[in-house]
């Protein structure tokens, strides 16, 4: 009976989501400002039939009704409750109804932070946003519904979760991927409402920016949580794989990254308005692409739980309509938007301006090497695919410049700022940067991308923090009552910075210090990596719930200090007769140690594979960082919603 | 001038679109197994049934289909009953037991019926990789020279048979 009501509030959900979409757009086009307003009831009516739907989702599963197929394929009787709830979105259809409930959570959120827009603007910005959800909506009832019932033969175990999935990372990584996905709908809604309307002034950019910022936090988050659980839990020991699927979600992190940026320009100079409008459209795009490539089979990857090609096909149907409505009306009215100053070449723009097309040049190199092997296959070169050196070798290089700009843009001013002062900030910082590097790099690797990025990243640090400390130059304040001063969108902008220095930083000691090892080992024999010795000292099995475990057991020294015991695993679980390698992970400030354990010779030893991953942690503490001054940045109070968009 | 240049994101948007549209078609096939037009793998293993050893020398004449099961794959008992009707329409089919126990599977068979002829007892799922199973339940389709002309990933029901019936005869 629940999966039936909560079916049927999803059909409920859905009737309002089309009823939000039109009744606001003939209210307005009408001049009727009670349906004009009825936009807000109705978005939040879809909010809340769709709360209640997953809400029925997620009690089928806390009780087992394998009647249900999508539960009967995706959870199992043995599992732990939080694995069941999490187990919503272990599949296809939940995770689509996970998407859905956060799209309309977030539109209610909009409709809730919305009485200052001025009313034509909101009903067109509600409208926008309903379209979006009652697409999906449709999608998901259409293609992808998770309420089908087994029925009369209902199994009576369940099929279990995907072992892979049963894991904490997983229960977070999804929902935080998904609000940043979702969270660019409101920039897109935003620029629709303003192409119709012909409005875009600097309360515009004001009203966006905080909606960017939260979306790009969660989307970094949630990348990061992936990358985080790619590296503990798929047992390949790195922690990016240039994997379509992760490419996906990079992409709209990348626009998104640009969209930011361009944003400030369109609020503090009225430039760039066109161009901003484009940036909330492609970033969107690209969410939408990101869904569109995982679930439609397009690309296989590694992360293709669940792909169909009807599926493909209407998500792209709905991508054509959506953004491709989108741009033609971009096409048509975005010349009316006009830019209310003027460009100065020596000015923070052209810093921003250079920093936006490196990284619309990173998203398309991103871009053709996630869709090039695509187009190869469909040229008839058959399936080929562009690894990592591809991206090493194109990628890198241009994210190095990017971050040297990152250190100059920060500190110039608006308009003009003449190229002697920025010499004279800048100089005695890269000295200084450059000379902790040299020291540094006596310990390590020498390689020359790797020596620059470091330098640059020292540069970006030591000058965010002397901005920071010392921003207004009086005399008559102390450092602290200046730095209580400044708004915290600068701390913010700071912040964010700073969590890009910390994850380079990570990213370059992880590729040129670490050292990884396969060995084959006997019960008491130990091998050494780098300045750690890791002896084998038991192997055991045992039997839990749903899983039967063969661990080893490793004593781990550092130059004969000892550090304590690791316990490598291999699962085997038998309702779904998969085998997974559980790695043992030491963690720690500058290193992680890694034992993975392979398989079993005749003659009783192991292969292990074994690594010292230098300063891993840092890449996803900078995405912490990084994450945290994106929202400090959006509670700005000048983005406070108080005047209205004229 | 200006304004042809603001068409541009919107064209590029068709092109792509269109050929995204395109190449979905291509994948209407799933995932084109390495073993199509080839014949079945060879191996040595148990019969379900009979405990002797069966090889690829057992196999019928074609054509018939084979499909890889396992007691502990829910989809697969959704998919029985229609195997059972496929059975009583005369189509042979071969059963893969695939990375399962005896006794269980046993049980199976006499409690839902048995739709199939000879059934492959893949302990190990040794033939299953051979056969590039990714997952239970997968159906191949076998033609009257012994060679694999198709193969379809999740349940046959009535939709996917009428599909797969017309490499019966190829």
């Amino acid at each position: 009976m629940i999966p039936e009501l909560a079916h049927f509030s999803l059909i409920l959900a859905m009737c309002f989501a089309v009823l939000g979409f039109l009744v606001p757009v003939i209210g307005v086009y009408q001049r009727d400002r009670v349906l004009a307003r009825l936009s807000l009831p109705l978005t939040y009516l879809t909010g809340v039939f769709t709360f209640l739907a997953f809400l029925g989702l997620c009690y089928s599963f806390s009780v087992d009704d394998f009647s249900v197929l999508y539960i009967a394929e995706n959870s199992s009787q043995l599992l732990p409750l939080w694995f069941k709830i999490s187990a919503v979105w272990g599949g296809h259809e939940g995770s689509l109804l996970l998407w859905v409930l956060i799209l309309s959570g977030w539109n209610c959120y909009v409709a809730f932070r919305s009485h200052a827009l001025y009313e034509d603007f909101r009903g067109i910005l509600l409208s926008v946003l309903s379209l979006i959800s009652s697409g999906f909506l449709s999608f998901l009832l259409f293609t992808s519904s998770p309420f089908v019932r087994l029925l009369p033969n209902s199994p009576q175990i369940g099929g279990d979760l995907n072992p892979l999935l049963q894991d904490f990372g997983l229960i977070i990584h999804p929902p935080m991927l998904y609000m940043g996905y979702v969270g660019f709908s409101v920039p897109f809604a935003f620029a629709i409402a303003a192409l119709i309307t012909g409005k875009m002034d600097a309360q515009w950019a004001r009203w966006v920016r905080p909606w960017v910022n939260f979306a790009w936090a969660f989307l970094t988050l949630g990348i990061a949580l992936g990358s985080w659980w790619a590296y503990y839990e798929l047992g390949w020991g790195g922690w990016w794989f240039w994997d379509p699927v992760e490419n996906a979600s990079f992409m709209p992190w990348l626009a998104g990254t640009a969209l930011l940026h361009s944003l400030a320009v369109s609020e503090k100079r009225g430039l760039f308005k066109s161009w901003t409008l484009l940036l909330a459209i492609f970033t969107f795009a690209l969410s939408f692409l990101g869904t569109f490539l995982v679930r439609s089979g397009v690309l296989t990857s590694v992360h293709s739980f669940a792909s169909d090609p009807t599926r493909g096909t209407y998500v792209l149907t709905m991508l054509l309509i959506i953004v491709g409505g989108g741009l033609l009306l971009f096409a048509m009215r975005a010349s009316s938007i006009r830019n209310t100053s003027y460009f100065d070449i020596f000015g923070k723009e052209s810093w921003l301006l250079l920093n936006n097309i490196l990284l619309i040049t990173l998203t398309l190199i991103v871009f053709v090497g996630t869709l090039s092997p695509l187009v190869l296959e469909a040229m008839g070169s058959g399936r080929v695919s562009v690894g990592p050196p591809y991206f090493n070798l194109v990628f890198n290089p241009v994210a190095c410049l990017l971050i040297f700009f990152m250190g100059i843009g920060p500190i110039s001013r608006w308009q003009s700022t003449k190229p002697k002062y920025l010499l004279r900030v800048t100089w005695f910082p890269f000295i200084l940067a450059l000379f902790i590097a040299t020291a540094c790099f006596q310990f390590l690797l020498f390689e020359w991308l790797a020596f620059f990025a470091f330098t640059i990243a020292l540069w970006v640090l030591i000058m965010a923090i002397r901005d920071l400390l010392g921003k207004a130059v009086t005399k008559d304040t102390t450092v602290f009552t200046r730095m209580r001063k400044l708004p915290k969108s600068r701390y913010g902008m700071h912040i964010a910075h700073i969590g890009v220095v910390i994850s380079l930083i990570g990213v370059v000691l992880v590729s040129i210090n670490s050292e990884e090892r396969f060995v084959r080992l006997h019960v008491g024999e130990s091998a050494s990596v780098k300045n750690y010795q890791f002896t084998l000292s038991d192997m055991a099995v045992s039997r839990e719930a749903n899983f039967v475990s063969q661990k080893a057991e490793f004593n781990v020294t550092n130059n004969d200090v000892a550090l304590g015991v690791m316990y490598p695993e291999k699962r085997y679980y038998q309702t779904r007769g998969q085998v997974m390698t559980e790695a043992a992970l030491s963690t720690g400030f500058t290193r992680d140690l890694y034992i993975a354990l392979g398989e079993r010779y005749d003659d009783d030893s192991w292969s292990v594979k074994i690594y010292v991953k230098s300063f891993v942690r840092w890449i996803w503490l900078g995405a912490l960082v990084m994450m945290f001054g994106g929202i400090l940045a959006a509670l700005d109070k000048r983005y406070k919603p108080r005047g209205e968009i004229e | 001038m200006k304004k042809v240049l603001f068409f541009i994101p919107f064209i590029a948007l068709v092109i792509l679109g269109s050929f995204f549209y395109f190449n979905l078609d291509r994948h209407d096939d799933q995932m084109p197994s390495a073993l199509l037009g080839k014949s079945v793998p060879s191996f040595t293993l148990v019969n379900l049934k009979t405990n002797d050893i069966i090889t690829q020398k057992d196999l019928p004449q074609g054509p018939y289909l084979i499909n890889v099961w396992g007691t502990w794959c829910p989809a697969c008992a959704q998919e029985h009953e229609y195997l059972m009707e496929l059975s009583a329409k005369g189509i042979n089919i071969i059963g893969i037991d695939y990375k399962d126990e005896m006794k269980p599977a046993l049980d199976w068979l006499a409690e839902r019926g048995n739709p199939y002829s000879k059934v492959i007892f893949d302990e190990m799922g040794r033939l299953g990789v051979d056969l590039g199973v990714t997952g239970a339940p997968e159906t191949f389709v076998v033609n009257s020279k012994g060679v694999i002309v198709q193969r379809h990933q999740g349940v046959v029901n009535e939709a996917v048979w009428q599909s797969l019936k017309s490499y019966m005869n190829e």
